[in-house]
């Protein structure tokens, strides 16, 4: 009996041992300011923070367990991890819902977006096949990469979720440049990515020309698209240095904010907390990119630094185009702040991304798994 | 294919290099963010307050209730009543002409309306409400509520309104308020008076409007983004504006404009001791509700060309020679002047010539009235009298009396507009026709014929000034004020009286000779007076403005005003103890004898004797005038 009970005990010792504790203190630090903007900026119920508190747990249960896998099992799933995320695609053009865009799939207890993912099998499957090239990549092997990473961002886009779609195409640039991919070619890239976007522009969604036009000059439609940002912009300004207080908030609470618990979270937050409230939690980000990137070089081999180097750099680029869209800095790209915009789909993949992350670090030497 | 050994080494050391750098470029992003939210919170922190305050604070100005006006004995004649109305938020609405369109399908909005709303919105900023309609019924207040969703920017305010009691009883005193236009804006001063829909045009509104309209507060309520207010964050209270107490007696009023009939004309009575007036009538009047929330084009159209001008204040922007009623003060001149003495006689041979002329001034009787003096002068209206005393007076000294008396010039009503009539002087026709004056224009300005102009208001002012020894007092309509419900009424400053210069036996001359008028049987209101248990002392007096041959086919109404006959009476009552004074002008009247007399009698019946002694028909004009009576 109490050996079992030391058998569990070690068992559960052992579980915790692969958890990386300063990266975990600051993930829970953002989940806790998660849920205190979810608090102020929901309507009066607390249905906001127990749904995100919720999925809090879940993906601390996956990040629990993902850290618990080794790489080497990763890396044996991950095609069919890959291949089974791209397959959950087209059921969404068939069953999907949503407001605007049919992203989400109805499974009974919950909706479930593929496009979020995409944005952990996507960057696995560009690991797994970096890791069999050798580095840096060759021209051959830049073309596969760009299969693996462009099928699966069409798809997303055509959704259409534009905002996840460059998400997913930014961990695939990220990937390659931390496989190291020569600087002649990444020149090359910019040169092709500048064009692309200058062409690409003809076929964009009328909504989506909105959105850039209205990023170029706001007060163009201070009534309509560039609302949004105006009030973003008004709530973060009022702000002021030492903010007005949790739940304070007067744009979000007069509605003069709109989503102002997903994607606008964070002007919520600017709002209530201030400059030095942003510095902090910019300072935690930080700590949690920096802390992901030490930890994916220290990884054993290619495939877990590749995949712990590029969701370390995709949760940047959310942390980047979430925060200067609320700003009015960038345009307004469907991103939400990771981990502190309400989502549920979104929070458990990233905290699975930081589980494998994890994996990658504490897997270093060779334990027994 | 050949494939290439792979180096974990380098790989891992390739790694390590490019994740520095990508370390160094996030480091660098967040930097870049936060300078970004560094400049918009600190550096821009006051404009981004503002505007987030001014988002969610809007100033909802509330209406202080206008002041209520009553009677000198609280009747109330001016009203605030709740009411509807529709306005339109040019900022919320995309599209104006469309939710017009589709508003009336709901509510009857009318060209005049439209034409209103258009002009309103012109001028107005667009995030202030424009009216569209006022007084809406229930019934559009009811059909709007159910389809309110569909307008947003659309909305129907309650407000209170003003309401007229007495319709068209006051209309030339009160006046009327109506709808605040640009101009009034203007002369306000204040943006902030554009949330106030209401002014005073015409009348006590006008003249009182700073007191009546309160002051506006402010209530800074807090909105959400669709404009719904969510509660008050701070009241800065209305205050309501002062309620007014006229002297105008209800009772008094109404009986003046019994005794008018279907005659038009105007008349005032006064308190002769404070210049309070009692009674102010110019007839035909009009509804002075129609203004209130705008009058129709139609409605204005019927009003505007009546000959008989149901618009035009008689008594404060009219004027009539005075006629006979003017020989009391010419009487008081000659006293005054030292020209005459009561008793100095002259004769009355029916016909007066100046010395050298050979047109002849003619008396009322064909044969004249024998040897009269100052009394019987006034109590018989002998012109030649007058003629010859305004001769020996000269016009500059006649002028200058006439001034000192009250005329040509305003009485000091508290209205806004009072005219000052014209007395005639070689100054005056030098300037007006460029033409130098005669000595027969002298002879008939002794009779209160030629360019003479009176306002009933100036003769009221006179006769006032005759009764109650020798004060011209400034003429009031507004006795006294409160400033709330609960508060005392205070009454107003009294005006500054002016002596006339007359002493007062000199005066006592000019009363007697006035009640000789009326209680003598040679007196041209003999007949007036007859029967009133009280003593009168009056003055008569008629004005002919075109030939007497032909005039009579006229239809007297269709003429225009200046053209009428004028009936006139002046008068006071009682003689020893004078409590009203009256002046009485019928337009196209006939004699002032016969047809403004009996008025002035009724008048002062209704205010001097108890009500169960009146009689209910007056019996004493029924009885026949001599036909030479007057002039």
């Amino acid at each position: 009996m109490i050996e079992a009970i030391l058998g569990l005990q070690r068992f559960v010792l052992r579980l915790f041992s692969r958890v990386d504790a300063p990266l975990m203190l600051a993930l829970t630090a953002i989940m806790t300011v998660s849920l205190l903007v979810q608090f102020s900026a929901g309507d009066d119920s607390m249905h906001a923070v127990f749904a995100q508190g919720a999925c809090f747990l879940l993906g601390s249960v996956a990040l629990l367990l993902l850290a618990n896998t080794s790489p080497a099992n990763l890396r044996t799933w991950t095609p069919w991890v890959y291949f089974g995320t791209l397959a959950l695609m087209p059921l969404v053009f068939l069953f999907g819902s949503g407001r605007s865009a049919n992203l989400w799939l109805n499974l009974g207890v919950f909706y479930l977006q593929p496009g979020e993912l995409l944005k952990l099998s996507v960057p696995m499957m560009l690991a797994w096949y970096l890791n069999r090239q050798t580095l840096p990549p060759t021209w051959k092997t830049l073309f596969v990469s760009a299969a693996i990473v462009g099928i699966p961002v069409l798809l997303i886009v055509k959704q259409p979720d534009f905002g996840t779609g460059m998400l997913v195409l930014a961990s695939g640039g990220f990937a390659l440049f931390l496989a190291g991919l020569q600087w002649r070619r990444i020149q090359i890239f910019v040169v092709l990515a500048a064009t692309a976007i200058h062409v690409g522009y003809q076929f964009l969604m009328p909504y989506q020309k909105d959105r850039i036009n209205v990023f170029l000059n706001p007060e163009s439609a201070p009534q309509g698209a560039g609302w949004n940002i105006i009030q973003s912009k008004i709530a973060i300004g009022s702000g002021g240095m030492t903010g007005k207080g949790w739940g304070e908030s007067t744009q979000a609470s007069l509605d003069f904010l709109p989503e102002h618990t997903t994607d606008f979270a964070f002007s919520v937050f600017s709002e209530e907390w201030g400059w030095l409230g942003v510095l902090a939690v910019m300072l935690i980000y930080l700590f949690i990119i920096s802390r992901s990137l030490w930890m994916a070089m220290n990884a054993k081999d290619s495939f877990s630094r590749l995949l712990a180097g590029t969701l370390a750099l995709t949760f940047f680029i959310y942390i980047f185009v979430n925060g200067g869209m609320v700003a009015g800095l960038l345009p307004v790209v469907g991103v939400p702040m990771p981990l502190i915009s309400y989502g549920g789909t979104s929070a458990v993949s990233l905290l699975a991304g930081f589980g494998l992350i994890m994996s990658a670090y504490s897997h270093r030497k060779y334990l027994a798994n | 294919m050949a494939r290439a050994i792979k180096n974990p080494y380098f790989e891992a050391d390739l790694f390590r290099r490019r994740g520095f750098l990508a370390l160094l470029g996030v480091t660098a992003l967040l930097g870049m963010l936060l300078l970004g939210y560094f400049s918009l919170q600190v550096l821009h922190y006051n404009e981004y307050l503002d505007q987030a305050n001014s988002n969610r604070v809007k100033l909802k100005p509330t209406m202080p209730a206008r002041g209520l006006i009553y009677d000198r004995n609280g009747t109330l004649l001016a009203d605030n009543v709740s009411a509807y109305r529709l306005e339109l938020t040019p900022e919320r609405i995309d599209d104006i002409d469309t939710t017009v369109k589709q508003l009336s399908t709901l509510i009857d909005i009318t060209a005049d309306d439209l034409r209103r709303f258009e002009r309103a919105r012109i001028s107005s900023r667009r995030f202030l409400p424009v009216t569209l309609k006022l007084r809406l019924s229930e019934a559009e207040v009811a059909r709007f509520a159910v389809n309110q969703f569909r307008f947003p920017g659309v909305e129907v305010v309650p407000y209170l309104t003003r309401r007229y009691v007495y319709d068209d009883m006051f209309a030339h005193v009160i006046g009327y308020v109506a709808r605040l236009d640009e101009a009034d804006l203007k002369a306000m001063g204040d943006e902030r008076y554009a949330v106030l829909s209401h002014t005073g045009k015409t009348g006590i509104e006008r003249a009182y409007e700073e007191r009546l309209r309160g002051t506006i507060g402010y209530e800074e309520v807090e909105t959400n983004a669709r404009g719904r207010s969510l509660g008050v964050l701070r009241r800065h209270i209305s205050e309501a504006g002062t309620d007014l107490r006229l002297a105008i007696d209800v009772e008094l009023q109404k009986a003046t404009i019994a005794a008018f009939g279907e005659m038009t004309g105007s008349a005032v009575a006064v308190d002769p001791q404070t210049g309070q007036i009692l009674a102010m009538v110019s007839l035909p009047s009009f509804n002075a509700n129609l203004f209130i929330n705008g009058i129709s084009t139609k409605d204005y159209a019927a009003l505007s060309t009546d000959p008989s001008q149901p618009l035009f204040n008689r008594n404060v922007r009219g004027g009539t020679p005075p006629g006979s009623t003017i020989k009391p003060f010419v009487a008081l001149a000659g006293l005054e002047s030292g020209l005459r003495k009561p008793e100095d006689t002259i004769y009355s041979s029916g016909e007066f010539f100046i010395p050298g002329q050979r047109r002849g001034y003619r008396d009322a009787h064909r044969g004249g009235h024998g040897t009269v003096n100052l009394y019987s002068s006034i109590a018989e209206s002998v012109n030649t009298y007058y003629y010859k005393l305004a001769m020996d007076m000269g016009i500059e000294k006649f002028d200058a009396y006439m001034r000192q008396y009250g005329f040509g010039q305003p009485t000091g009503i508290d209205l806004i507009g009072e005219v000052s009539g014209i007395l005639p002087n070689p100054e005056w026709k030098r300037k007006r026709f460029k033409q130098p004056w005669y000595t027969g224009e002298t002879v008939i300005a002794g009779i209160g014929q030629g360019y003479w102009v009176v306002t009933p208001l100036q003769l009221a002012q006179g006769v006032a000034s005759l009764a109650n020894g020798g004060n011209r007092i400034p003429l009031r309509l507004v006795r006294d004020t409160r400033t709330g419900l609960n508060q005392a009424w205070r009454p107003l400053p009294a005006p500054e009286a002016k002596s006339i210069g007359a002493t007062a036996e000199q005066l006592k001359a000019i009363q007697t000779g006035m009640e000789a008028t009326m209680n003598t049987r040679r007196g041209t209101g003999w007949a007036v007076a007859l029967g009133a248990p009280y003593r009168i002392a009056g003055k008569t007096g008629t004005v002919q403005k075109i030939s007497r041959k032909g005039s009579i086919s006229h239809d007297p109404k269709s003429l225009p005003l200046h053209l009428r006959h004028q009936a006139l009476f002046i008068g006071y009552a009682p003689a020893e103890a004078p409590k009203i004074a009256v002046v009485v002008v019928v337009e196209h009247g006939g004699y002032g004898a016969s047809s403004a007399g009996p008025i002035a009698r009724k008048m002062m019946d209704a205010y001097l004797l108890p009500k169960s002694a009146q009689p209910p028909q007056q019996a004493t004009t029924s009885e026949s005038l001599p036909e030479s009576a007057d002039d």
